[in-house]
This record gives C-alpha cells, sequence and structure tokens, in this order.
C-alpha cells in the first residue's frame, strides 16, 4: 500500500536555512546540506528546498547547496522558489533535483508548466500554489503570496493539471503561520478536481494534525511542514510511528 | 568500476552520487569500450520508452548490452531502464524492448481500479514472492520496506521471473530478474538506506 508522505520544507537563502532551525547537538543548524541529511536519517519521505534568493550570486550559492545535498541524501529532493523558464528545470535537476515547483512563473506565463512537461515528463512537474479565501471563493496569490490575481484557485489548479502537472502543492494563506491544522475545506475542494498527488502545506501545529488531514481527506498524498520540524516541536519519527498507530499508512523504516 | 550506461536519457547525477556513497567508483559512458571495462552494468532511464528504446539502437549500444547480458556480467535496468529489458512496450503504440527478459510492459491503469491516481508516484512497500528464492539484491529487505516509484507502466506477463511486487490496486511487478539480467521498477537511487542496501548487493555480487 502506498504510504502517506511527510515532507519539510526548507527556505534557502544565500545558502543558508531561514526561519532558523533550534536542535540540540547541531553543529550547523543553518547549513541546508546538514539539515537535509538529519530529516532523510529522522525519515523524512522527501525534502524541498524553497529558494528565496533575489541575486544572482546567492542563486549559483543554492545551486552549489543542491549539488552537495543530492551527493548526500538519497531521497527524492523537489526545488521551487526562481523558477521563471524551462532553463531554470534545467539549472536545478542538473543539480540533482528530482521535481521542480513553479508558483508566480507559472502565473505569469502558464505555457511553462506544459513545456517543462513536455521536455521532463509530468511527474517532474509541481505546481504550487498560494490560496486566500475571498468571499465565497479561493484566490490565487502571486509573489509569496502579496498579491491576489483574482484567478479562481479551483479553476487554475484545473488548468493547471490539463497542461501537465504532475502533483500539487496546496499552501493555504488561511491556515499558514496559525498552527490550529490545515486548511480540510480546501484541500477538499482540490482533490474532487486534482487526480495527481496532492500535498498540504499551512497550519501544522502539532502531531494530531496531521492525522486530521490524512482522516478527513483521503485524497491528500502528503503534509508538508517547515517550522514545527525545524523547532524540534515535532520529531518526524515520532508523528511517523503515530500515524501507524492510528491506521495510517506511513514508511517507517 | 560500476558503468553507467550514459544514453542521453535522464539525470545520472543522484545514481553516480548514490554508489559514490557506497564507495563505489563509476563510469558514467556511453562507450562500449569503456563500460567492457566494468565489472557490473547500470541501465538507467526515465522518460518515453520509444525514445529510449530508439536511442540505445542508433548508438549501438543494444547490441553491446545484449552481448553483456550473454556473458553473465549483472546488469541492472532502473525505472524506463527495467522496463527496456522486456521484449516489448505498449506505451503509445507497440515498440520493441531488448528482450532479455520474457514479458511486456503495459499501461498500470489497465490493472488498477479507477480512482486511483496515475503515475503510481511515492513509497511504496516491497513484497517478495513465496514459492521463489529471494533475489540477492533483496536479501537485506524486510517484506514491507518501502522503495520510492514513479511509472505509469509496468511489466506484465513476466511472473516466472517477477522477484517483488507492490501493492497499488493491483500486484505491479516491482521487480524481475532473469540470472543475471535484473531490474528494478523503483529508484534505489531514491530510497534511502533500503535502496542504498539494494544497490550495495548488486555491486557485491
Amino acid at each position: 500500500m502506498i504510504s502517506k508522505r511527510i515532507i519539510p520544507c526548507l527556505d534557502v537563502r544565500d545558502g543558508r536555512v531561514v526561519k532558523g532551525v533550534r536542535f540540540e547537538g547541531f553543529a550547523d543548524v543553518s547549513s541546508p546540506v546538514e539539515l537535509a541529511k538529519y530529516y532523510s536519517g529522522a525519515g523524512a519521505d522527501e525534502l524541498v528546498f524553497y529558494d528565496i534568493t533575489a541575486s544572482a550570486e546567492g542563486r549559483g550559492l543554492f545551486t552549489e547547496i543542491l549539488r552537495e545535498t543530492a551527493r548526500n541524501v538519497f531521497i527524492p529532493l523537489t526545488v521551487g522558489g526562481g523558477i521563471n523558464t524551462v532553463a531554470d528545470f534545467d539549472r536545478v535537476l542538473k543539480c540533482g533535483a528530482d521535481k521542480v515547483s513553479v508558483n508566480s512563473g507559472a502565473i505569469r506565463d502558464p505555457s511553462l508548466i506544459g513545456e517543462a512537461a513536455k521536455r521532463y515528463g509530468d511527474q517532474c512537474v509541481v505546481l504550487s500554489v498560494d490560496i486566500r479565501r475571498v468571499g465565497d471563493a479561493w484566490h490565487v496569490h502571486a509573489k509569496g503570496g502579496r498579491v491576489d490575481t483574482g484567478l479562481d484557485a479551483i479553476e487554475w489548479i484545473r488548468r493547471g493539471v490539463a497542461s501537465g502537472a504532475g502533483e500539487l502543492v496546496i499552501n493555504s494563506m488561511d491556515t499558514d503561520g496559525v498552527r490550529e491544522g490545515f486548511d480540510l475545506p480546501l484541500l477538499k475542494a482540490v482533490c474532487e478536481v486534482a487526480d495527481v498527488p496532492v500535498i498540504a502545506s499551512g497550519g501544522a501545529g502539532n502531531m494530531q494534525h496531521f492525522t486530521e488531514l490524512f482522516r478527513a481527506v483521503p485524497g491528500v498524498d502528503a503534509g508538508l511542514a517547515a517550522s514545527i520540524f525545524h523547532f524540534g516541536e515535532v520529531d518526524i519519527r515520532e508523528l511517523k510511528e503515530k500515524l501507524h498507530a492510528d491506521g495510517i499508512p506511513v514508511r517507517r523504516r | 568500476m560500476i558503468g553507467i550506461v550514459d544514453y542521453g536519457v535522464g539525470n545520472l547525477f543522484s545514481l553516480e552520487s548514490s554508489f559514490a556513497a557506497l564507495g563505489f567508483e563509476t563510469a558514467v559512458s556511453g562507450d562500449p569500450e569503456v563500460l567492457r571495462r566494468c565489472g557490473h552494468i547500470v541501465l538507467p532511464g526515465v522518460g518515453a520508452f520509444r525514445d529510449a528504446a530508439d536511442k540505445l539502437r542508433r548508438t549501438g549500444l543494444d547490441a553491446y548490452i545484449k552481448e553483456e547480458a550473454a556473458a553473465g556480467k549483472p546488469l541492472l535496468g532502473i525505472c524506463l531502464g527495467m522496463q527496456l529489458l522486456f521484449e516489448k512496450s505498449y506505451e503509445y503504440g507497440e515498440w520493441e524492448g531488448l528482450g532479455l527478459i520474457p514479458g511486456a510492459v503495459r499501461p498500470i491503469a489497465d490493472v488498477i481500479p479507477a480512482g486511483l491516481k496515475i503515475p503510481h508516484i511515492g513509497w511504496n512497500g516491497l513484497d517478495f514472492p513465496a514459492e521463489r528464492e529471494r533475489c540477492p539484491l533483496f536479501k537485506e529487505l524486510s517484506p514491507g520496506d518501502a522503495v520510492y516509484f514513479v511509472h505509469s507502466y509496468y511489466a506484465a506477463d513476466c511472473a516466472p521471473y517477477v522477484t517483488a511486487t507492490a501493492e497499488y490496486g493491483a500486484d505491479l511487478t516491482a521487480a524481475a530478474a532473469r540470472d543475471n539480467v535484473m531490474g528494478t521498477q523503483f529508484h534505489p537511487e531514491k530510497s534511502g538506506d533500503v535502496g542504498l542496501s539494494i544497490l550495495k548487493a548488486f555491486c557485491t555480487l
């Protein structure tokens, strides 16, 4: 039986993990490579590296870090941030990324999804969407969530999947940072239209939230979080034992 | 030395890195002369069956691989590289493979219930056929150990050669072998410690 995946997300700027990491017994808490090794050893099923660098110099540093991570960590690696062209796909795939996540780049140029899918296969293209509820609808937000594009999120997702997106990361801006659980109504609505894997992001505050997520929305394949893992509030190994005890299929070795 | 067949299909960085992490040297090459000097051969691959099979034929690597298989050299196909070992594939048509293991590659949509997502992506547990001896690649594994899959097609009509299956609405072929010719549908280079133990077992055959 296929497992539900647990995915830590690392925001990287100028070669360092941002948002801070607080771990006991950790020599270099802001080294993406060290943190990736730690998570892989702790049972993470996949890693997401998000490049929030603005400068060209920082971007070069990011690809170097990616390479070093892929040399040491043998679980799937998804890379996002600053992916605007097929050349950007090429750049990160060559450094060991398995999947590439597009967000604002696809909003600016929706043909990017199809072009990348044709060249690298659907399984390689992850559509990441920042979503906020506006009245009765859900709207796609761009530029790290700062700009309401007015696009209907469900329609955008339907189009993205039809163009070749092989996986979806659904970031709810309404639940992100609130730590009261994932955005279950949004995720249910997405799973109704998407026949590709769905990764839920935004809102995890404790282990129970993952159990609630997988129970309430069986169509969700993975739960993604950052700070609760980085701050050591939720240990991935313990989380997986709990999910297993709750009857949710997870990888435990 | 582990030879990784480079025929312009897919990204070999992770594969090279995983052998390096295990302490084995690799030669990534499309030159049969270079590959002939290697004790073990890995045939990787992602993408479409037809393109990959065409590339193998155009470069003459198909003849080289068959020659090594006949000579008894350990050969490991991974993902699409495993599918290429079979006689044919029905991916968007009907295409000829290397024919090193009897069987055909068919859409998983043919055998899994509607409603399950395609591709089959993610970590899934392995089961080993009870009626035959465990394949040496999996000697360190326990039933249920999970590995990472990404595929929409699977090897069918090959029951006597199946060495592992994964349950996804149906028992899909996860690995197959015929003597020294072996293949895994999943990606051992992306399957954590379990995957590394499989690669290590291959290197020590």
